[in-house]
């Protein structure tokens, strides 16, 4: 699905946060985490920010199979 | 043909086609009621019962056909109300209705078929929550499955653009009313599943009547709903509609609109958990840093802790220095008071000025004493003047003068007094009143005087 990846980042960046939050990690791997933390954290929210609003519809082909299409919806 | 004009012989077949048309031309289409009895489903797939009331019975038929369409489940003694026509079944000679269409008298048919397949459905856990999966954190592309010329669709995208969701969406078209409909939406559910692309699907139209909205209530619809794998949010109607596969689907909106809303909201929650995260991962760290620069200057000021206590000791050292060189002054000082004092006391009581005032006191005692000696002198002499010239008187020199003489021994000058004691031819010396004469005794006579 779509947000695999994503929920994995989201998953790891939460595991890694309390990780860091336990403050039982020596300081290198503190930063090591916390750098890592932060990759997430970008992934994800660039995952947000870009995605994008795209509204497509499915079309039935003779065949049975489905083909897609910008779907225009009157305003859209 | 007129087969009432002459005796016209019609064989059994013929009358009952006869029956069949003259029935089935003025019975095409009516509405009966009665009470169902004598049900029965052979495997042919039609049914068959009797409909009856007090007076009388009509035999009744639903072909394999109409079954299929029928919303409901038939039982003996319900009250029916059914449409169709009346036709012949020749062989048996039985006239009978044949229906297209069953109602439950009373209460409507879709409304009896709506709570006997909830029943049902019920019955089989399709509506337990335990089968209901939470919708997705991050849903990205959703997966619209109703008409594409409905409102919903219209309502959903106005949604989205309204609250700048980014979300992706997929629509499936479907007829979402009508005959044929609750097959295309189920159909579209697999499809959609099949194709594993969207994170949610959104099934679903606008309002209308409860015919209208009939296809969503149909089992087929309901168990894609209960088969699909992808979360599905169903929104069918008016906040009051509820329908069979609002109650399969795992979350029900009361509308179109309202589902967009519930999709974006799971969709804002996520942008806020990121936030949160961020934010926590950035305080965690920086907590993190803190603790330990601040046991890295704790421990760092220990390091310098020998400086500090080199000032301290240079401190101390100063202070007791300096407090020595007071003690020592004290104590010297203390010394030379007491030197000083016992100087003046050693002073005080110095031989020499003691030699001096001795040798003062010597020298006024001296001259007291001379004085004194003077004056004794002066005394004595006086005295002695004064005795010389009573002495004048008694000398013996006078005496001496009126002619008397001492006698003395030659030897040793003592003067002879007594007669007595004078030896015949001792030496003598007379002392005159001038000179002296040498004598020798010639005889010797004792006397008195």
């Amino acid at each position: 699905m779509a947000t695999d990846k994503f929920e994995a980042s989201l998953k790891k960046l939460e595991e890694i946060v309390k990780r860091l939050e336990t403050g039982s990690l020596t300081l290198e791997d503190s930063l090591k985490v916390f750098e890592e933390g932060v990759k997430h954290a970008a992934f994800c929210s660039g995952r947000l920010d870009d995605a994008e609003r795209r509204v497509e519809i499915l079309l039935k082909q003779k065949d049975g199979s489905l083909k897609r299409e910008p779907f225009e919806s009157g305003e859209n | 043909m007129d087969i009432f004009s002459e005796k016209t012989i019609l064989s059994v077949s013929r009358l009952t086609a006869l029956l069949r048309g003259v029935l089935e031309e003025n019975f095409e289409q009516l509405w009966v009621q009665g009470e169902v009895s004598n049900l029965s489903y052979p495997s042919s797939g039609h049914c068959y019962f009797t409909l009856k009331d007090a007076g009388a019975q009509l035999r009744c038929v639903m072909f394999k056909s109409a079954v299929k369409n029928l919303k409901f489940r038939l039982t003996d003694g319900m009250a029916l109300i059914c449409r169709g026509r009346i036709s012949v079944y020749d062989q048996r000679g039985e006239y009978q209705l044949i229906c297209e269409y069953l109602e439950p008298a009373g209460i409507g048919a879709l409304q009896t078929a709506f709570v006997q397949l909830k029943e049902k459905l019920a019955g089989e856990g399709l509506f337990a929550d335990a089968h209901k999966v939470s919708m997705p954190r991050f849903p990205r592309k959703i997966g619209v499955i109703t008409s594409p010329t409905g409102a919903a669709i219209h309502d959903i995208i106005n949604v989205l653009k309204r609250r700048f969701a980014s979300l992706e969406v997929l629509l499936y078209p479907v007829r979402v009313q009508g005959e044929g409909a609750a097959l295309e939406i189920a159909r579209a559910i697999d499809d959609m599943n099949r194709m594993a692309e969207v994170d949610i699907l959104l099934v679903g139209r606008g309002g209308g009547s409860l015919e209208d909205l009939w296809a969503f209530n149909e089992e087929v619809v309901a168990r894609a709903v209960y088969r699909s794998k992808i979360p599905v949010i169903s929104a069918v109607g008016h906040e009051t509609d509820w329908t069979i596969c609002d109650f399969v689907a795992d979350l029900r909106a009361p509308t179109p609109s309202a589902a967009a809303e519930l999709v974006i909201a799971s969709a804002e929650d996520l942008r806020g958990q990121i936030d949160t995260l961020s934010h926590r991962l950035r305080r965690a760290i920086e907590i993190l840093l803190m603790t330990r620069s601040s046991r890295l200057d704790a421990l760092r000021r220990s390091l310098h802790d020998p400086r500090t206590m080199l000032g301290h000791l240079a401190l101390r050292v100063d202070d007791l220095s300096g407090r020595l060189d007071m003690a020592l002054h004290v104590a010297v000082s203390r010394r030379r008071d007491r030197f000083v004092h016992l100087y003046q006391a050693l002073q005080h009581n110095d031989p020499h000025g003691r030699v001096e005032s001795l040798r003062q006191q010597i020298m006024l005692l001296t001259v007291r004493a001379e004085g004194a000696l003077d004056q004794r002198l002066e005394a004595v002499r006086q005295k002695f003047g004064d005795n010389a010239a009573r002495l004048e008187v008694l000398s013996p020199l006078r005496t001496l003068a009126r002619g008397y003489a001492i006698a003395a021994r030659a030897g040793d000058g003592t003067v002879v007094t007594d007669a007595a004691l004078l030896a015949i031819g001792e030496q003598l010396q007379l002392r005159l009143h001038r000179g002296l004469a040498s004598c020798r005794v010639e005889s010797v006579e004792s006397g008195k005087t």
